[in-house]
Formats: C-alpha cells, sequence, structure tokens
C-alpha cells in the first residue's frame, strides 16, 4: 500500500501525540517558603523595585523582599504603599521613607552589560541617618539573576544585623513520593529559599545520608539499589558518579573530613558490628576508628579534622561520643542529658553541637554549647530529624513530620531559637537536608 | 511513503516517548545527566521510566522473589517483629525461626537475604544499626539451629523502608521487623 501526500502530515500528528504521552512529564514543584515565627519586632525596611532594563526578567526587589522576610527578622514595606521608585541612593528623599517607618532603604538597577550578561546596582540607606551602609555591583548571566539577587540579600543581611547572609546557598535533600511498601526517591539540589530544584539521582530503592564536600561540588549518599546498602560520591554540576564502598553489610553514613581528602563511614562488615573508619578518597587506605560491640555511627568531623564525634550506644541507649584520631586516643563522652542523643553536628566555629534528642516522649532537635555543656531544645515536634547547620552557623535546617498528610516537611530554625521557617512540597515527603557550604567565589 | 517506513518511524516515536527522559528545565543548576539507579532486578528497563511504570517493575520484582521459597505452613510466613528498642525474638518469631532454619538445613542450595527494618522513631543512621541489629539477631537463630552461614545474607534498611505508614504505635509495631527474602 502506498501512503498519499496526504496521509503524511497526519502520520506525523499521530508521532507527536505519541512522543508528548511517552514522555514522562516530570514537574517539579519547588519547596514553598512560610515564616512559621518571628522575632517581635523585626526591623522595618523599605525594598523599593529596581529599575530594570526592558529585556531584563526577574524582579530582583521581591526577592531581596522574600530572603529579607523569610528570615523572620525584618518586615518590608508593602509595595503597594510606596508613591514612588527612585532608583538611585540621590533620588531617596529620606524623610519621606523615614515617615512611612521605614528604618532601612534599599533601592537598585539592573541593566544589560552584553547579551546574556547583566549588573545589579544597589544602595543600602540608613533612613534614619542617611548614612549610606552599602553601595555594590553584581555582575552574571541572565539566568543567573536569582543569585544576584540572593547576594544582595547577603549584604544587606549582614551590614544590618552583623552576620553573614546564607541567601545565596544551596540545600540537597531526599524527596519521597509514592506509599509503602512502594516509593520513590529522588536526591534533589535546590536553592536555599526552594527555587531551582534539580534532581541529583532518583531511584525506586532508599537514598539518606546526603553529605557535600567542604568545596561544594560534590555529594556523598548512601543507596540501597542492588537490594544492599553502598556510598557513592556525585558531583553536583557533571552528575558523575563514583561509587565509594560497597562492602559486605552496612555501609553509611558517609562525613568529609574539613579537607575534603577523606570520608569517615559507617562500616558494619558481614557480622553486622556497625563501627565507624576513615577512607581516604586518594590512596583507598582505610583506618578503623572504634572498635566496640555497640552500633558506632553518624560520624562528624571537627573543624580542626583532627577527632571525630559520633553516637554510640555502648552505654546502653545512643549517646554522643568524641574520639581524636592519634592512634590511643580514647573515645570520651559528650552528651548527659537524657536517654538519647543522636546524630551530631558540628557548627562551623565548632563551638555547638546539634543533634536529635528524646525530649519529654519527643524526638527534638537540640544544640549544646560545647563550651561548658549547657543544652537548648530548639525544636517543637515530635518527629524531628537530620538537623543541619547553615554554613553561617547562625540557622539550623532540619527535617519534621508535616502536619495534614503527615509527608515529612523541612524546618529551618533561627540558633538563637527566636525564628523558625517550614519549606514544604505539594507532591512529596521531603526529608534529610544538607545545607551546602558557602560558594567558593 | 511505504508502509514499513510508516510503521518503523510510528514505532521509533513510541520508543523514544517511552525512553525520554525529560532533564530539567535549564537553569543556574541544571544538570546535563540525571543518574537514575539501574542495577539489580528492580529497575530492568528503560532508567527512565515514569514513577507507574518503575511502581509496576518494582512489584512485580517484589512479587518474583516472594513467590520463591517454601510456602507450606509457618514456611509461608516471612516476618518476624520485635518490640521497640529491642532485637529479641519472641512469641511466633520463635516458631517461625525454627521453622525456616529446619529447612534451610535441609536445603543447602537454599539462599536467603534477611532484611531488617526499624521504626521511623529517631535518627535514621542508628536506626540502621537496630535493623542490623535485628537481621543478626534471626540469622544467629538460625545458625544455631542448622543452617549454614553460607546460605544466609543480611541488609539493614533501618527505618528506609516501612512496611506501613503511619505515625502511631501500630504502624511502629508492624515497621520493627525481619524479613526473610529466598533468593532465586
Amino acid at each position: 500500500m502506498r501512503l498519499s501526500k496526504r496521509s503524511f502530515p497526519a502520520a506525523l500528528m499521530m508521532c507527536a501525540v505519541l512522543l508528548a504521552l511517552g514522555a514522562p512529564q516530570r514537574v517539579r514543584a519547588q519547596l514553598e517558603l512560610q515564616v512559621t515565627s518571628g522575632v517581635t519586632d523585626p526591623i522595618p525596611i523599605a525594598i523599593i523595585p529596581f529599575a530594570a532594563a526592558p529585556a531584563v526578567s526577574g524582579d530582583v526587589a521581591q526577592i531581596v523582599q522574600s530572603d529579607l522576610e523569610g528570615s523572620g527578622r525584618f518586615k518590608a514595606m508593602p509595595r503597594a504603599q510606596m508613591r514612588v521608585y527612585p532608583a538611585r541612593a540621590a533620588d531617596v528623599q529620606l524623610a519621606d521613607w523615614r515617615a512611612s517607618g521605614n528604618d532601612y532603604v534599599v533601592v537598585g538597577r539592573v541593566s544589560v552589560l552584553a547579551p546574556g550578561q547583566l549588573a545589579v546596582d544597589f544602595d543600602l540607606l540608613n533612613a534614619l541617618n542617611g548614612q549610606p551602609l552599602a553601595s555594590q555591583r553584581f555582575t552574571g548571566t541572565a539566568a543567573a539573576l536569582r543569585n544576584a539577587a540572593h547576594r544582595v540579600s547577603d549584604v544587606i543581611y549582614e551590614k544590618i544585623l552583623g552576620i553573614r547572609g546564607a541567601f545565596a546557598t544551596r540545600i540537597a535533600y531526599v524527596s519521597v513520593s509514592g506509599e509503602p511498601p512502594m516509593q520513590h526517591f529522588e536526591l534533589i539540589v535546590a536553592d536555599v529559599d526552594g527555587a531551582n530544584p534539580s534532581v541529583v539521582l532518583e531511584s525506586r530503592s532508599p537514598v539518606m545520608s546526603p553529605a557535600w564536600s567542604p568545596d561544594g561540588e560534590w555529594l556523598a549518599y548512601v543507596s540501597f539499589e542492588g537490594k544492599r546498602s553502598s556510598v557513592y560520591v556525585q558531583q553536583v554540576r557533571t552528575g558523575e558518579r563514583r561509587l565509594v564502598s560497597a562492602r559486605a553489610g552496612i555501609n553509611g553514613a558517609p562525613a568529609w573530613s574539613p579537607d575534603g581528602r577523606r570520608l569517615a563511614l559507617t562500616l558494619g562488615g558481614s557480622a553486622g558490628n556497625p563501627d565507624i573508619y576513615i577512607l581516604d578518597l586518594a590512596t583507598q587506605d582505610l583506618t578503623r576508628i572504634t572498635n566496640d560491640p555497640a552500633i558506632d555511627t553518624e560520624a562528624a568531623w571537627a573543624a580542626d579534622g583532627r577527632s571525630i564525634y559520633f553516637t554510640s550506644d555502648r552505654a546502653g541507649g545512643p549517646q554522643i561520643y568524641q574520639v581524636g584520631l592519634a592512634p590511643g586516643d580514647r573515645p570520651r563522652r559528650i552528651t548527659f542529658s537524657g536517654s538519647y542523643n543522636a546524630r551530631p553536628r558540628l557548627s562551623p566555629d565548632g563551638t555547638q553541637l546539634a543533634m536529635v534528642t528524646l525530649d519529654n516522649g519527643s524526638y527534638r532537635i537540640a544544640v549544646q554549647d560545647l563550651s561548658n555543656g549547657t543544652v537548648r531544645v530548639l525544636s517543637r515536634g515530635q518527629l524531628d530529624e537530620s538537623p543541619s547547620f547553615a554554613p553561617n552557623g547562625a540557622m539550623l535546617l532540619y527535617a519534621a513530620m508535616g502536619a495534614a498528610h503527615g509527608q515529612s516537611v523541612l524546618q529551618r530554625v533561627s540558633v538563637d531559637g527566636l525564628t523558625s521557617e517550614r519549606l514544604t512540597s505539594q507532591q512529596a515527603g521531603v526529608r534529610e537536608p544538607a545545607w551546602a557550604p558557602f560558594p567558593r567565589q | 511513503m511505504r508502509r514499513s517506513l510508516m510503521v518503523a518511524l510510528l514505532a521509533a516515536c513510541l520508543a523514544l516517548g517511552a525512553c525520554a527522559h525529560k532533564p530539567p528545565a535549564p537553569g543556574a543548576n541544571a544538570n546535563t545527566a540525571v543518574p537514575t539507579t539501574g542495577a539489580g532486578a528492580e529497575s530492568a528497563g528503560a532508567g527512565g521510566a515514569g514513577a507507574n511504570a518503575g511502581g509496576t517493575e518494582g512489584q512485580a520484582a517484589a512479587g518474583a522473589e516472594d513467590a520463591a521459597g517454601p510456602q507450606e505452613g509457618l514456611l509461608a510466613k516471612r516476618i518476624i517483629y520485635f518490640d521497640f528498642d529491642n532485637s529479641e525474638i519472641k512469641g511466633e518469631g520463635t516458631d517461625i525461626v525454627a521453622a525456616h532454619a529446619k529447612y534451610l538445613a535441609a536445603h543447602s542450595n537454599a539462599h536467603i537475604r534477611l532484611e531488617g527494618h526499624a521504626d521511623e522513631r529517631g535518627s535514621r543512621e542508628y536506626n540502621i544499626g537496630l535493623g542490623e541489629r535485628r537481621a543478626q539477631s534471626v540469622r544467629r537463630a538460625l545458625l544455631l539451629q542448622g543452617a549454614s552461614d553460607g546460605q544466609i545474607t543480611t541488609v539493614s534498611y533501618g527505618a528506609e523502608r516501612p512496611a506501613v505508614a503511619g505515625h502511631d504505635e501500630a504502624a511502629w509495631a508492624k515497621n520493627r521487623r525481619v524479613e526473610i527474602v529466598y533468593l532465586k
């Protein structure tokens, strides 16, 4: 049978339909951030819409506003109340903005330097005395405009609060969809405000324990593909994946040394006794750190790379211990309040220890001051887990049971306990967050 | 246009559609490659298959393993349950273990995998340790009752692979378990 010219377009149409039906439409909704508690008197600030060349798409001032309000420490003047949109410091009538109740004013401009290359200029003014606090330019591609806006937020935050901002950082987390026993798992990297989610790994087997390398380029994680646990490292930018350990038994809890050259691992062996080991990534030398019939796991490196904190139930229930890496060093116990303290994470300055603690029957996130042993419980859920410090040490990101469907959500809480935010996914449960280090500039 | 060419074209479209894995929208964080774990019986077939297809394949794989192994009497029971924070085998678990130990002792070509689990409470990697402790407890009991070392492997899923959803004791009790999976 020969087909006429007229049936060819029909065939093409049918082809297109088949292609569209067959290709899986994986629409990934980004995490939504909402403030769950803020300081009682947030700082009033006017973030005036930036002047932008017509070709520019993206609202820098809106991103800055979301960042600063999302920290729980600022209250932005609603745009609808602004009568003028000055774009330069010289054009700002400070008295008017002060009269509207603002302590600070931000103005800016987005201009095109070259095709695809933008410049974001901004000024931060103290509305009370007119002092210019910052005047800076960030350049980048049009695609990276959100990142430039976050860097503006970083500068504003640091100038006003004296703490380095972490708005331009990224997080990794595990997303789980479907109902037990058949679930679908994804390891996702996104901006810290939840935007730009990108799938690093997807699997029908569980994925857990993501850990960023100190240079922010690699993620280590545990995968249960092949019906056993294995530790992989994967370069986020390229997707290149390397198997680190698939020894008999448990392979788990990867943790990068501060110099990025070694991974602490939990290995269980065929006898099933989990202990901490250190693997040199270049030489593949394996050094045993704990040797005890208890469960020893969840290693976290001290900032100087000379000791490791870990969870052990050698005293009966899980507590956190510290062990030096010099030969002959013996573990010493660090946590003494309560019957369950696990999953240690060190703050970037090494002075605070975050953990999961059993607090009046609920599993919560606590922080222990390592200089004096005082413990503060920071979260209020019943099944809180997996704390991760922001690279500025000012916040913790963790997972909590969600209210509506019981699907897990991510929660942020400031270390001073004053602010908290929730990050939720419409489609899936999200857990096991890992906050990336500051990007290397 | 020849009919055979038309058929080939349509078949190619179908195949392309089924295999396509739409990369995430380009942006600052776009990856060029998204690894999808492909090893093992669970993900046989197209690397980028959608969630539905994946679920079916996964179930088929699990079903194939469930169907393997003996089914008479107690041997059809493959799950041993545990008390909170405990890896002691008690109650019906004792009888189930005894039955499988006897079977393994009598069938040296039979191989099993013990999959240990914990309920969701507390820290995840510590729960991997608890699941392993339970799997090892069952393993030791099987060895004591006639099974040989080479017949048994263990894996711990900790709290990562619950049998039932839920955040109460009813669900937790069903998740604190070791599952016996006969291989091949």
